[in-house]
């Protein structure tokens, strides 16, 4: 009786004791984990998904070339086009695999996106991007895939599961959009798209260096292989772009692969570095950052340019008529074109 | 498997309630699987050479009992009616069987040894003295790795072998139970060097879950972890900095990492021998202390009874006491008292003895120049002040200062500083950059930078600074209070939400302020290494 008692007790202080320490390790690691808002918001891109009504025709899968030089808020005003960018910084082919695979948890979009340029890394590069499209994503199959996949060698698996193994040492840094955002999130996008409205022309965009073997690696041609299969399996149309960007440079050679798999494939390929007359891009005005990426009208230019030939090619549906998805867009345009006049408000100010 | 590494951690998660739900008779069997697969994952040729050790010792051990057995019977069936003459020249050659026993067997661990951590130094020496002498041919180096601890077990065997040969303790006939003694995790890879007397009676017994000592074993791990990650290795850091630009950090800067370099290495072991004992005790295994707040020593003896007590008390014990009676000893000890005068010639042996083991000592620590260097300037020293010993009597004759605290204290920095100025030579790991480095103490004369704030520039923050002044200040009030008794037993008097609290507490203080991670050098324990 006495044992048992004591035995009863004990655990009664285990769990005394379990239950606090937990919810004090749950709201440490809430606090010094990087909150993506007013400093580097390009982290918050791949959490917001979740947010959103999953009901797009189109999904956009690459790095900045991607989530900064195409507007789905052009595609859904000019073609009825409902679209989201599933991007981030430095995103790389297997990351954008494993969220489209993430992406048809939630819905199957008519058409994918996908821009090559991440084509050129066969190899995880850098942790600290890793982070910034690992983190967004809910815990699926397809994140743990994607971990494993990307992890460099000084990474962990058991930092992702529990990041304040990680960013153990912020708590010197923290800040007060710490403490802002340790229970929200702030809107960072505008269905993934993030906006600049400066411009600054492209001068003296330096020339591709040397390399060493032009071909692409093995794991990037798989990685293609299985987005190729997965959407033909899903149904989906797989578009592969080349986004209007001077730098990368993106060499001849690596074209001529990426058109001979785009025939063979019978994908469609669309090269923007080609159409500059076509879409009305001008590098003098439709960049913030020299060529690197375009700014709002460059990002404007080649989306409407994009969504004609979507319809025209993929015969994507034009759903303005669709009431509750109209209403939902009426909110989006307004946050957009409110972030628009700020940003030039600012800009004239500055 | 780094201690600190997750991997490790993981490893305990699964092995501590594995081994509190296994059969208290099987326990000792998993503990060994499991000594297995953590010697393992440092690499698999690791395990060949600790399982040559352990064999060859193992059947030397039972092959010298089997002797004594045989002694035994041999006279027994003989009876009283053997005379004292046959007996004691059965014994002689018995003894002589097993003798020879011993020395293949030491031979062959100890060639273990040398073969996996010293050739590679002996051929870079031949090497250099064919080129002194112009010589072109040179030898090649063996591509061998260093298996992790296996001066440690090499040497807990080997003082397990020399016991049974001397009948201290009776031969282990288990194979499997003798591997464990010899690959008990814990101190597989930086000690204590334990005795089988002391170590096997708690490893192969069973043992029930009990709340109060898991959980005591548990503080004494953070208490590990919390000196290897916050302390440790945050100096690491400085002293890095220090000892990689020598060209360019001297004189005040040298003597700030000899004292950052005094501190680092003793959180590190220390941190690691807590980690040790903390697992071993979780586990309900009791492994001896291996340090006993060696920096408050009030000289050098003394120290180094109290720093890593296992390896001093193993040399003491295998090597101090069998040259010092052995018979060349003892005849050249007769030759120096008849020819040398009465004195010298008793000092003789026990410096010759003293030189043999501090040359061991340090040739034990690594196979490089440094750390023979590094043992013989023990040695010196330590001679030096037995030598100075009658002046010191003569001057605390004449001063009466012996009881004042403030020379007690006079003569704890003095061994600090000498001890940190000795481990120069481990520090720079070169004897001539040891040497340049102890000149510019003296030619440098940058004495400014100790106070203008330029050790801020060595990679450390002043937040570090200051997390290492209150980390170094606790370590120092733990030390202090361990004099009247544990610390542990203390704090377990509290009550229950103010030691939750505490612990809680050191073990977020090793959570957000440890040095682990991306960004952070994995470094791996120093003694790892040896």
């Amino acid at each position: 009786m006495a044992a048992e008692k004591t035995r009863s007790r004990a655990w009664a202080r285990l769990l005394l004791t379990a239950v606090p320490v937990l919810l004090c390790l749950f709201l440490l690691q809430r606090l010094v984990v990087p909150k993506y808002a007013d400093t580097l918001p390009e982290g918050a891109l791949i959490g917001a998904y979740y947010r959103e009504e999953k009901d797009h025709d189109l999904i956009f899968l690459g790095d900045c070339e991607v989530y900064e030089n195409f507007s789905p808020k052009v595609l859904w005003e000019e073609y009825g086009i409902n679209s989201y960018i599933r991007g981030s910084a430095q995103q790389l082919i297997w990351q954008s695999y494993y969220l489209l695979e993430d992406t048809l948890r939630y819905e199957t979009p008519d058409a994918v996106v996908f821009n090559v340029l991440a084509m050129q890394y066969d190899e995880p590069q850098r942790e600290a991007y890793n982070r910034m499209t690992l983190e967004g994503m809910r815990w699926s199959p397809a994140k743990v895939r994607s971990i494993l996949a990307s992890m460099t060698e000084e990474e962990h698996f058991l930092d992702y599961v529990f990041p304040l193994l990680r960013y153990h040492s912020r708590w010197s840094e923290l800040g007060v959009e710490d403490l802002q955002y340790m229970f929200r999130s702030k809107s960072v996008s505008h269905n993934g798209f993030t906006m600049r409205v400066e411009a600054r022309p492209a001068e003296n965009v330096p020339q591709g260096r040397v390399l060493p073997d032009y071909c692409f690696g093995d794991r990037a041609w798989a990685y293609l292989e299985k987005l190729t299969a997965l959407c033909r399996e899903k149904g989906i149309q797989l578009v592969l772009v080349k986004a209007p960007s001077l730098y990368p440079y993106w060499y001849p050679q690596w074209e001529e692969q990426i058109e001979a798999y785009a025939r063979e494939q019978g994908l469609l390929y669309i090269n923007f570095l080609e159409l500059t007359e076509e879409t009305g891009l001008d590098y003098a005005t439709d960049t913030y950052d020299a060529g690197l990426h375009l700014n709002l009208p460059g990002a404007e230019k080649i989306s409407r340019w994009l969504g004609r030939t979507l319809q025209e090619q993929l015969s994507l549906e034009d759903r303005r008529g669709e009431e509750a998805l109209a209403r939902r867009w009426v909110e989006k345009i307004a946050a957009y074109e409110a972030e628009r006049d700020t940003q030039y408000a600012a800009l004239a100010a500055a | 498997m780094l201690f600190t590494s997750y991997e490790f951690l993981g490893f305990l998660l699964l092995l501590f309630p594995l081994y509190y739900l296994c059969p208290a008779r099987h326990q000792w069997k998993l503990l060994l699987a499991g000594s297995i697969l953590f010697y393992f994952s440092a690499g698999p040729s690791c395990l060949l050479y600790m399982l040559g050790v352990t064999a060859a010792v193992y059947l030397a051990a039972v092959r010298i009992g089997d002797l004594a057995r045989e002694q035994e019977e041999l006279l027994k069936a003989g009876g009283a009616e053997t005379d004292r003459e046959a007996r004691r020249a059965c014994k002689a050659a018995y003894r002589k069987r097993q003798k020879r026993v011993l020395l293949a067997a030491l031979l062959l661990s100890l060639g273990i040894l040398a073969a996996a951590k010293y050739v590679n130094f002996l051929i870079g020496n031949i090497n250099s003295l064919v080129r002194a002498f112009g010589g072109q041919r040179q030898l090649g180096f063996w591509d061998l790795a260093l298996p992790m601890g296996i001066s440690f077990y090499t040497f807990q065997a080997i003082g397990y072998l020399i016991d049974v040969y001397r009948g201290v303790v009776p031969p282990e006939r288990n194979f499997f139970k003798f591997a464990l003694f010899v690959s008990f995790f814990p101190q597989l890879v930086q000690g204590p060097i334990s005795r089988f007397r002391a170590l096997s009676q708690g490893l192969y017994a069973g043992h029930r879950f009990d709340a109060a000592v898991f959980s005591r074993g548990l503080q004494r791990m953070l208490w590990g972890f919390f000196k290897k990650l916050v302390l440790a290795d945050r100096m690491l850091v400085a002293v890095n900095a220090i000892v990689r630009d020598s060209g360019r950090y001297t004189g005040a800067y040298v003597l700030a990492g000899m004292l950052f370099y005094a501190l680092e290495l003793y959180a590190d072991f220390t941190g690691g021998i807590d980690i040790t004992i903390g697992v071993s005790e979780a586990l309900g295994i009791r492994v001896r202390e291996n340090f006993l707040r060696p920096y408050f020593s009030k000289s050098i003896k003394e120290y180094w009874r109290r720093w890593h007590i296992s390896m001093g008390a193993w040399f003491t014990d295998y090597v101090f006491y069998p040259v010092s009676v052995s018979r060349p000893m003892l005849r050249l000890s007769r030759f120096a008292r008849s020819h040398l005068g009465q004195a010298l010639g008793r000092r003789l042996p026990v410096y010759l003895s003293s030189f043999a083991v501090w040359l061991a000592t340090g040739v034990w620590h690594g196979a490089s120049w440094n750390f023979v260097a590094w043992g013989l300037a023990n040695w010196a020293v330590l001679m030096a002040s037995q030598e100075l010993e009658p002046l010191y009597r003569r001057f605390h004759r004449r001063f009466a200062v012996r009881e004042r605290s403030w020379f007690k204290g006079f003569q704890v920095v003095r061994t600090v500083l000498l001890m940190s100025a000795l481990r120069l030579f481990d520090c720079y790991r070169d004897v001539p950059a040891t040497f340049r480095m102890f000149g510019s103490l003296l030619t440098a004369r940058n004495w400014a930078v100790l106070l203008d704030g330029s050790l801020l520039n060595l990679g450390l923050s002043p937040l570090d600074f200051g997390i290492l002044a209150a980390g170094l200040a606790l370590l120092l009030a733990v030390s202090l209070i361990q004099r009247r008794g544990s610390v542990r037993d203390r704090i377990a008097a509290w009550p229950y939400p103010l030691r939750a609290l505490l612990w809680f507490g050191l073990f977020l203080v090793v959570l957000f302020m440890g040095f682990y991670g991306i960004g952070y050098d994995k470094s791996q324990f120093i003694y790892n290494q040896f």
